[in-house]
């Protein structure tokens, strides 16, 4: 039973465009942060990171990645996972371009 | 410049071949992530922080045009239109699709290019000074050797898996353009009693222990170069450590074992391997020597053709900052700076790739370097085609006039795109360069070497930068570490460290404090950043960074 609380998502790179993505409960994954699963159970945590490692021909280096919940969705909470979810600062790129 | 062999087209076309089925092999599932991981990066594939990145070679910092064409159309058809050259004289692509990466590299192929050994703890891409064969203060042109050493390194099966990475620089020239003193190896041609050598440089580098290489040999008589550098990095292969990769690049094991011990093993293994060269490495060495003949160059400038460098103001800054006296006389070697003030440096777009192409076809004998500076040059200008060069430069938007200035920055990917930096490099950079454009101060501040890495791994050769600046993380945000008095020049010199970091909105304003202060401290115009450092010390410098603790002293 976990008493420490959490806010997580899981997140990998798309292994076909490298793509950052985000696992959506149960099985599908967006390019969005904002549309990810926010998971606040360690043994959830744990059971969507596994997935995400089983899904190898589809991710790759998937990791659970805190965030705070926010009213339009979760934020990162540690500035390089903001970059992973914006792209670029130099050129819009990346998430910029969706 | 050197064309493929047979045997190379062969080599390079094979490894395609085995990549894509690899790849196949990956996307249908029969290879894991982890089995697919070293592949990948044997042919210079990564998977950063947005996507993945394609690391490609430029051996030596030379293309030509047909190659930089090819460039511009990869960048194009592949990735988003640009590309980003580095200080190992690569270049990367930033936006590549797994399953695009094997057309990439047909496509590399094709125009004799590869990313074979640009990842990996292998040989890397052999890096020269990037005015070889054009420069007026060299012994002769380095990059024979270099191929000499890209063919023997490649593919070398005793040195496939070595401790770490090993890197290779060779410079021509007694002033050093190469940072010989911070690679793995630095070969410095010298000559004694009328015969060509190198003095051999080992155990340099930047990263999270920075060393200044030590001479193991000052000299090595060119036929024995070859074994020698096969001693050097087969002792290195033995000794180096496994256990702990931070300690497993030959700079710590030349401190641990120290440059004597080091030099005792060398010399017995050099005496073991020497008499299995038969020859054959010379004989190549000549073969090679032939693809490096210079152009057939035009007859010196007519009289009268220097008065063309007065046209205007403009032009007149840009010949002041952007042009180096060539060995031949009537012709110049042209930088091309990459680092327009809010430009990221180093990247190129395909237009840019085009005009560069064009521009070296049609008064550049053809020929193309990257610089570790993260520029590009023509080496074999006419005197008389400065003019039109310009115009051909400014309407590409590659006219920047800051070759040597402080906006004319190194800096390294950062957290933008790099999966192992821990800050951004790029804005730091963009945001320095746009302020002292404003200010119009870069003139008068003069030479100065300003770089910049995004982590400790010191892509960006912040230590041997007069400035460096050093991005971390510190209690969840981004911070600067300026080190001051660094030198990548013949007699190289890491930098000091100065004190705190600097927040991601305090580092520009630490740069005007610091810059401002040293136009004070100078003795007159003539005294550079780094001779004023040099003179006064650290400490009027870093009483500028930190005007607090003097007030609180």
């Amino acid at each position: 039973m976990s008493v420490t609380p959490i806010s997580k998502v899981v997140t990998a790179n798309d292994l076909r465009s490298g793509e950052v993505i985000y696992l959506r409960f149960p099985h599908d994954w967006t390019l969005e942060l904002s549309k990810a699963s926010v998971i606040t159970d360690v043994d959830l945590a744990q059971a969507g990171l596994a997935y995400a490692q089983g899904q190898s021909n589809v991710v790759v280096g998937a990791y659970l990645s805190d965030v705070v919940a926010e009213a339009d969705g979760p934020k990162a909470s540690h500035f390089r996972d903001t970059f992973r979810s914006t792209g670029p600062s130099n050129y819009r790129h990346g998430k910029q371009e969706i | 410049m050197y064309q493929y062999s047979n045997f190379d087209h062969e080599f390079v076309a094979q490894r395609v071949a085995q990549f894509r089925a690899q790849v196949a092999r990956r996307l249908d599932g029969s290879l894991s992530e982890e089995e697919f991981k070293p592949l990948r990066l044997m042919n210079g594939l990564y998977l950063q922080l947005h996507a993945y990145m394609l690391r490609v070679a430029i051996p030596y910092g030379t293309l030509n045009s047909r190659q930089m064409d090819q460039l511009a159309m990869i960048v194009e058809r592949w990735d988003k239109g640009y590309g980003h050259f580095t200080t190992r004289q690569n270049i990367q692509f930033n936006w590549p699709k797994l399953e695009d990466v094997p057309d990439i590299l047909q496509a590399l192929a094709d125009v004799e290019m590869h990313a074979i050994q640009t990842s990996g703890n292998t040989i890397r891409n052999v890096t020269a000074d990037h005015f070889a064969g054009a420069a007026a203060d060299e012994i002769a042109d380095p990059r024979p050797v270099a191929e000499l050493i890209r063919q023997w390194s490649t593919d070398h099966p005793e040195f496939q898996f070595l401790p770490r990475k090993f890197k290779i620089a060779v410079t021509g020239s007694p002033h050093d353009r190469a940072v010989t003193q911070a690679h793995d190896i630095g070969l410095r041609m010298t000559e004694q009693n009328g015969s060509r050598g190198f003095e051999v440089i080992v155990g340099g580098g930047l990263g999270r222990t920075p060393m200044i290489g030590k001479t193991l040999s000052p000299f090595v008589p060119l036929e024995d170069l070859l074994p020698y550098l096969e001693a050097v990095v087969s002792t290195y292969n033995l000794l180096g450590r496994r256990d702990n990769k931070y300690k497993a690049r030959i700079k710590i094991t030349t401190h641990e074992h120290g440059i004597d011990e080091i030099k005792q093993r060398v010399d017995a293994q050099f005496a073991k391997i020497k008499p299995m060269f038969s020859g054959a490495d010379l004989q190549l060495l000549k073969d090679i020597e032939r693809h490096f003949e210079p152009p057939k160059l035009k007859p010196a400038a007519p009289a009268g053709a220097a008065q063309t460098v007065a046209q205007t103001p403009a032009f007149r800054a840009w010949h002041d900052t952007n042009i180096t006296a060539h060995k031949v006389p009537g012709y110049a070697i042209v930088s091309v700076s990459l680092k327009k003030p809010g430009a990221t440096p180093g990247d190129a777009t395909a237009a840019q790739m085009r005009a560069l192409a064009q521009i070296a076809r049609n008064f550049g004998h053809d020929a193309l370097r990257i610089s570790h500076e993260q520029n590009v040059i023509l080496p074999y200008v006419h005197l008389a085609d400065l003019p039109q060069v310009y115009q051909a430069l400014r309407q590409a938007d590659l006219a920047t006039a800051n070759i040597g200035l402080i906006s004319d920055i190194i800096a390294c990917p950062g957290m933008d795109y790099c999966a192992l930096a821990t800050a951004r490099s790029i804005p730091v950079a963009q945001q320095i360069a746009t302020h002292f454009e404003a200010l119009t101060l870069e003139h008068d501040i003069g030479p100065l070497k300003l770089k910049i890495s995004g982590c400790i791994n010191a892509c960006g050769h912040h230590h041997v930068g007069h400035i460096g600046i050093l991005g971390l993380e510190k209690a969840g945000v981004e911070s600067y570490q300026i080190t001051l008095g660094g030198d990548a020049g013949a007699e190289a010199e890491i930098g000091t460290r100065a004190g705190p970091g600097f927040g991601a909105d305090e580092i520009v304003p630490a740069i005007e404090r610091l810059i401002l202060g040293y136009l004070h401290l100078r003795a007159d115009e003539t005294e550079s950043f780094l001779e004023a450092y040099r003179r006064l010390g650290l400490a009027p410098f870093k009483a500028l960074l930190y005007p607090q603790e003097k007030k609180a002293a």
